[in-house]
């Protein structure tokens, strides 16, 4: 048995924390026979820093910024999040006006985090005009950010019974504006992509999942949606402004690499519906109305639960808190997590160069995987 | 070069290639050769090292995404000559930017020993300068300079892509120094 | 999608509520939330379950097969100093109920039994809840550490282990 061992074909390659592709910092450990990956073994921990326990080390409005750094291209969701599972705590409600902002700044986050995930696909597949093109509508948005939030990136926006200001002057034309340009480029990159048959062909028919699997393994997000689960917490679970909003859901049988992407490029679409709705909505509430409520600075004992839909997948907070100013436990449920622990069944049976490929379409942010 | 000149140095092994070259530098040191050759060349050797500073493809945490977007179209790096390059031996300058974890840090060290000299480390954000907002961890280091030798400080939480551009023309500045006093015949 | 001819797709709160208190009678009990604000739960979408450790597993069981509770959302430690608990929260596609499990495990014997066989979903998690408060999971194929460097052999989530700037 020893000897059979010795001498087979297969050996394990690691595709270590640095690597060409662009998403993360992690360790893919696959067994190789020739170029066919037989088994793989994902390694996470390089970016632990154990951000739950030192939430207990802070007080509510100090776990703010902490959240954004969470997942730190979909920053907004994750204070989102964590303001809705405070405001759970103290069960207020947020004021309307604070609802649709909140709703809108969800939005461009959710857009800006799709271009670069679409950026990044194109540098793993070889694509380089992609990352130029995607990033330079990604800065559109950002600008956006800078105007609502302040900052690009990690937005800190939304508070405790809130938002932190409301919307400056001139915001409605600006975002109108950048949202029609936004949709007619979207259709360039499309068609650079789409029209590609290398784009596609490399992306078609690899990384099967069957609908069974994917409820098991736990998987959410477009990455869900693009293998036949009908499923969106903004439309199910509405929190916020979602419930009422019209948009779609896109969902695709096929449970293919080809689309979850697909199924990503759709939701930007609806994203901009989203956000001009909410913008309709916004002129009708009357400009002095509250957007903030006060909150007392102890949140009452008890344990509390929130849900959102980050943008690539269920996002979840499980608050115990104590009476203090500090949370006693705060338990962060992140979707790339179990995203990349299904990894190992979803490079089976590929070649090494299909990895990138395969990787891109979960979207991986080691930031929330790790914490 | 005509190797027809020197017959020898084609069918020579390693140690002797090493020991007439060698011996040849030493005549020309003692001729004073290596001054002027200095002079003439270490302007060039400066503007060539720091027009094309390629740092590796290393991206750990939010730093990261804008570093990325420090290569769009706004605020281009290429302009001041940043090629990325996937293989730690074909860089100048391992660019941490993002928290660092004990996992990572014999990682961190083995990249920085594959890197060839003359190599260079720029710690992007405050997470690299100093542990960041993490400092009561358990398991971040608290600093980059605990782990390698600092030449470049970039301050921000995220740093905005102007202040990288900007860091790295202070590198500039630092790579200018070192290759215009000469370093021709230097190991 | 149900290849059980009894699973119910679309199970209502009292169904839910009715049939688990039919099947596992005093060892699961329900907690009603007091809070009147919140859309989820005025809406019906959340249920609050205590449960005995014994039963833990033929609960999540039934519930996986009978009532299409199709996803293991997550599974959380929380160490109060007296007695550790694991709580979980799972998910039904069709009607978006959430249901939140919460069991008590007493200090002097750390052992739960691992639903990772039900929802391979849950595998990660429990890893990360072994290696965080050293709840051993009965039955998990791979228990080791995840996150943290392998070398390291304390549990930094109890309330034990302080940090920098705790007392």
């Amino acid at each position: 048995m020893a000897e059979e061992k010795m001498n087979s074909d297969k050996m394990w390659v690691t595709m270590g924390p640095q690597h060409p592709f662009s998403h993360g910092l992690w360790t893919l450990r696959v067994e190789v026979d020739g170029e066919i990956i037989t088994d793989a073994e994902p390694e996470v921990g390089y970016l632990h820093r154990g951000w739950e326990k030192e939430c207990e080390n802070r007080t509510y409005n100090k776990i703010i910024p902490m959240a954004d750094r969470l997942c730190y291209s979909a920053s907004m969701t994750w204070s989102h999040l964590f303001c809705k599972v405070a405001e759970e705590a103290l069960d207020i409600e947020v004021p309307e006006r604070a609802q649709y902002l909140r709703v809108v700044a969800d939005e461009i986050c959710r857009i800006q985090s799709h271009l670069m995930w679409l950026a990044a696909v194109g540098t793993d597949v070889g694509n380089l005009t992609i990352f130029l093109w995607a990033l330079r509508e990604r800065e559109f948005m950002l600008d956006l950010n800078v105007r609502l939030c302040g900052q690009r990136l990690t937005t800190n926006y939304p508070r405790i019974g809130g938002v932190r200001n409301d919307m400056p002057y001139y915001f409605e034309r600006d975002c109108m504006r950048a949202i029609e340009r936004f949709e007619k480029s979207l259709w360039d990159i499309i068609r650079l992509t789409d029209d590609s048959s290398i784009f596609v062909g490399r992306m078609k028919g690899i990384g099967y999942i069957t609908r069974k699997d994917v409820a098991n393994y736990g998987i959410t997000g477009p990455a869900m949606r693009g293998c036949g689960v009908d499923y969106d917490i903004r439309r199910d679970d509405p929190y916020d402004a979602y419930g009422e909003m019209e948009f779609e859901v896109p969902v695709l049988k096929e449970g293919d690499a080809y689309s979850r992407y697909m199924v990503r490029i759709e939701e930007m679409f609806q994203s901009c519906e989203i956000i001009r709705q909410a913008m309709k909505k916004l002129e009708s509430i009357p400009k002095n109305a509250p957007y903030r409520l006060k909150v007392p600075k102890c949140i009452p004992e008890g344990t509390h639960m929130a849900r959102i839909e980050d943008p690539r997948g269920e996002g979840l907070m499980y608050l115990v808190s104590d009476g203090t100013e500090s949370p006693y436990r705060l338990k962060v449920r992140s979707p790339v997590f179990v995203n990349v622990s299904a990894s190992k069944h979803m490079v089976q049976g590929v070649r090494i160069a299909d990895i990138p490929a395969i990787m891109a379409m979960i979207d991986m942010c080691l930031g929330e995987t790790d914490r | 070069m005509d190797m027809s000149l020197y017959p020898h140095a084609v069918a020579m092994s390693a140690d002797e290639f090493m020991s007439w070259s060698s011996a040849m530098i030493n005549e020309m040191l003692s001729a004073g050769t290596k001054r002027t050759v200095d002079k003439l060349t270490g302007p060039v050797w400066a503007w060539a090292m720091r027009n094309s500073m390629h740092p590796l493809h290393f991206g750990l945490a939010c730093c990261a995404i804008e570093m990325a977007a420090a290569s769009d179209t706004r605020y281009d790096a290429e302009r001041v000559g940043m090629i990325y390059r996937s293989s730690p031996r074909q860089t100048d300058i391992l660019l941490i930017n993002g928290w660092i974890s004990k996992k990572l840090r014999p990682d961190i060290r083995r990249l920085y020993e594959q890197i060839p000299a003359p190599k260079w480390v720029v710690a992007m954000g405050e997470c690299a300068i100093s542990g960041g907002p993490w400092y009561d961890s358990y398991n971040i280091v608290q600093g980059l300079d605990q782990i390698v030798p600092v030449d470049v400080y970039i301050p921000g939480c995220p740093i905005k892509p102007d202040a990288m551009i900007d860091g790295f023309m202070l590198l500039q500045k630092k790579i200018d120094a070192y290759f215009r006093r000469g370093v021709f015949m230097t190991d | 999608m149900s290849e059980d001819a009894n699973i119910i797709e679309k199970p209502s709160r009292d169904d839910i509520v009715s049939l688990v208190k039919a099947e596992f009678g005093g060892k699961v009990e329900f907690i009603e939330s007091t809070k009147k604000n919140i859309k989820a739960i005025n809406e019906g979408r959340r249920l609050f379950m205590k449960a005995d450790r014994e039963v833990l597993h033929d609960l999540a069981k039934y519930l996986h097969d009978k009532l299409n509770f199709e996803q293991a959302s997550s599974v959380a430690g929380v160490d109060w100093v007296d007695h550790m608990q694991v709580v979980y929260h799972l998910t039904n596609y069709c009607t978006s109920m959430v249901v939140e499990i919460t069991v008590d495990i007493p200090n002097d014997d750390l052992h739960i039994a691992s639903v990772s066989d039900i929802w391979e979903g849950a595998n990660w998690h429990e890893r990360e809840t072994y290696e965080l408060f050293g709840i051993v999971f009965d039955g998990h194929p791979k228990l080791e550490r995840l996150l943290t460097p392998k070398s390291y052999e304390f549990f930094p989530f109890r309330k034990s282990y302080k940090l920098r700037g705790q007392e």
